[in-house]
């Protein structure tokens, strides 16, 4: 299924309201400084807020060179994470407007990538788009093509959350179209194929896995909860793993489509199978193992129905660097 | 060839193929390189994944000593790393060559990337009180034809990067084209001109990327 016009709009309008205090190691002067209100874009970066940020604070800082980072509840923010992915995954139950502190001393150098403002949040964009561009092509030759100019307006529309100039920008982009893998097999098992003007190759049914860029962000607990506002607080991230790995689209006899459940149990495949049987299964030694179970699933802040077509998410509310980032929270095996 | 579907013809390889090739290159670096400690393999468990045929390899505590004015004339490096042969674990003595003499330590890890399919190698270097080393301070630490190549080439080059599962920076190898020159490899190393059998994929690689960090394998280990 294409893109939806309105739906990648309202992608790209998703903001998250901040609430950013000040560590109150760091305030010099006296009353201490109100916080910060800001409306982050979801598909931003938090480096790139700081020029928004700072004029709140500059008054209030010790002297010194600045070394920017966030953190939510004690946990330092991972700046290359989209914003709204971030939001998402770290409060179970939306906060709003969301508590952050901001740091301009005392970097964690020792958990966190150093991070240069703007240019940081650029290069990881656009090494994140080069990855994402060979894994839908098989090579990154599109990207590195676009002319530097190109490449910098297309940033700029990222950074400016600009969508007309980055749709304009687009077809520089030469990115392979995901969405002609995924209905030209669907389209092969419907009558409808065999009419009409559109030729399709039918040695592509043949050979061909789409391979959809993912990044999966699964959080556990070890117990049920009836409300999100039941869930604990994170502590570190550790709690969280990370899959940094492709969806390959198969497509199985019987299907007409590949649903979102399909692509998340092929990245998390002790999940899958019968979710309704959540008791435990003897093992060999005697003792039960409960079977985990998604409780959650949230794309861009919208928590998903699991049988939606993936393509449909995919198209619709992938980031602008080719990417979907999906935010899973699961009730933990137990053993 | 494609055996099983591990070693796909265009040089790259799959999840299943790396698990394969890392316990073949473990195994074969144990009975070759004794100057060295072993490969260990570190599978992925965690709450949430129970995937315990996925994994990386790792190779801690390597001691590299330099002098502090650098070493322009070495091509190999003075490595060493203390390990009793009886048991695994690893006895932190140091060799001081001389007072100027620093000890550094790196650690290697040889982790899959599902989107590139080809392995990557993540490295970090600490001293002696676990303090990290600066990239900086690493390039000094390693042969003096690699520092050239890395500045050189286009190929190749190192960036900071989170390590994939461990929640830290790590510093990580880019050998760009990676299944280009493995393609290369195969068609010289193999007459009918058949892909390398996946038993070899990591040594292969190994044998170029291990260059750049310093760390040679012994020529039986090709075989």
């Amino acid at each position: 299924m294409a893109a939806n016009e309105e739906a990648v709009k309202y992608v790209w309008e998703g903001a998250i309201p901040l609430q950013i205090h000040l560590h109150k190691s760091e305030v010099a002067s006296h009353p201490a400084p109100p916080p910060a209100l800001v409306l982050a874009p979801r598909i931003g970066y938090l480096p790139l807020l700081v020029s928004l940020i700072k004029p709140y604070f500059k008054d209030s800082l010790p002297p010194g060179e600045d070394s920017i980072w966030f953190d939510y509840k004690g946990v330092p923010l991972k700046w290359y994470i989209p914003t709204g992915v971030l939001f998402d995954l770290l409060c179970a139950e939306p906060e709003r407007p969301w508590n952050l502190t901001i740091h301009f001393r005392g970097y964690p150098s020792n958990v966190l990538i150093p991070c240069e403002g703007e240019d940081s949040a650029k290069w990881n964009f656009v090494n994140s788009l080069k990855e994402a561009a060979y894994i839908i092509n098989g090579n990154c030759k599109n990207v590195m093509n676009m002319s530097q100019s190109d490449q910098e307006d297309l940033w700029t529309s990222v950074m400016n959350g600009d969508l007309d100039a980055y749709t304009r920008l687009l077809p520089k982009l030469k990115m392979g179209n995901i969405e002609d893998k995924f209905s030209r097999k669907a389209d092969l098992s419907s009558p409808k194929s065999r009419q009409g003007g559109t030729e399709i190759d039918v040695t592509e049914q043949v050979v061909k896995t789409a391979r959809i860029p993912v990044r999966l962000y699964v959080r556990s607990v070890n117990k049920d909860f009836e409300n999100l506002e039941d869930v604990p607080e994170i502590d570190t991230w550790d709690e969280i793993s990370y899959l940094n790995r492709p969806v390959e689209f198969l497509r199985e006899k019987g299907k007409c489509y590949f649903t979102l459940r399909d692509a998340i149990e092929s990245l998390l495949p002790e999940y899958s199978g019968d979710r309704a049987q959540t008791s435990g299964e003897e093992e060999a030694d005697g003792s039960q193992e409960t079977r985990g179970e998604i409780k959650l699933v949230r794309i861009q802040g919208i928590e998903l129905k699991l049988d939606i077509p993936f393509s449909w998410v995919v198209n619709n509310l992938m980031n602008p660097e080719f990417y979907l980032h999906i935010s899973v929270l699961v009730i933990g095996p137990q053993r | 060839m494609d055996s099983a579907g591990e070693v796909v013809n265009d040089g790259k390889i799959t999840l299943e193929g790396f698990t394969v090739a890392a316990r073949a290159f473990a195994d074969k670096w144990k009975r070759h390189n004794l100057s060295f400690p072993p490969w260990s393999w570190v599978p992925l468990i965690n709450r949430t994944m129970l995937k315990k045929e996925e994994g990386y390899l790792s190779l801690e505590k390597i001691i590299i000593l330099s002098s502090l004015e650098g070493s322009a004339e070495e091509e190999s490096l003075d490595v060493t790393a203390d390990w009793s042969e009886k048991e695994e674990s690893v006895d932190l003595t140091v060799l001081v060559q001389n007072v100027e003499d620093e000890a550094h330590y790196y650690d290697y890890h040889i982790v899959y990337s599902a989107s590139y399919m080809v392995p990557m190698l993540y490295f970090r270097g600490y001293s002696s009180d676990g303090k990290p080393l600066s990239l900086d301070v690493i390039k000094r630490d390693l042969p003096s034809s690699s520092v050239s190549l890395l500045l050189e080439s286009k190929w190749t080059f190192i960036t900071q990067e989170e390590h994939p599962y461990l929640n830290r920076p790590w510093f990580k190898l880019h050998p760009c084209g990676t299944e280009e020159w493995i393609k290369l490899l195969s068609e010289s190393s193999s007459s009918d001109g058949c892909q390398i059998p996946v038993e070899l994929y990591l040594v292969s690689w190994f044998s170029v990327v291990g260059q750049v960090v310093g760390l040679k394998i012994p020529r039986e280990m090709l075989i």
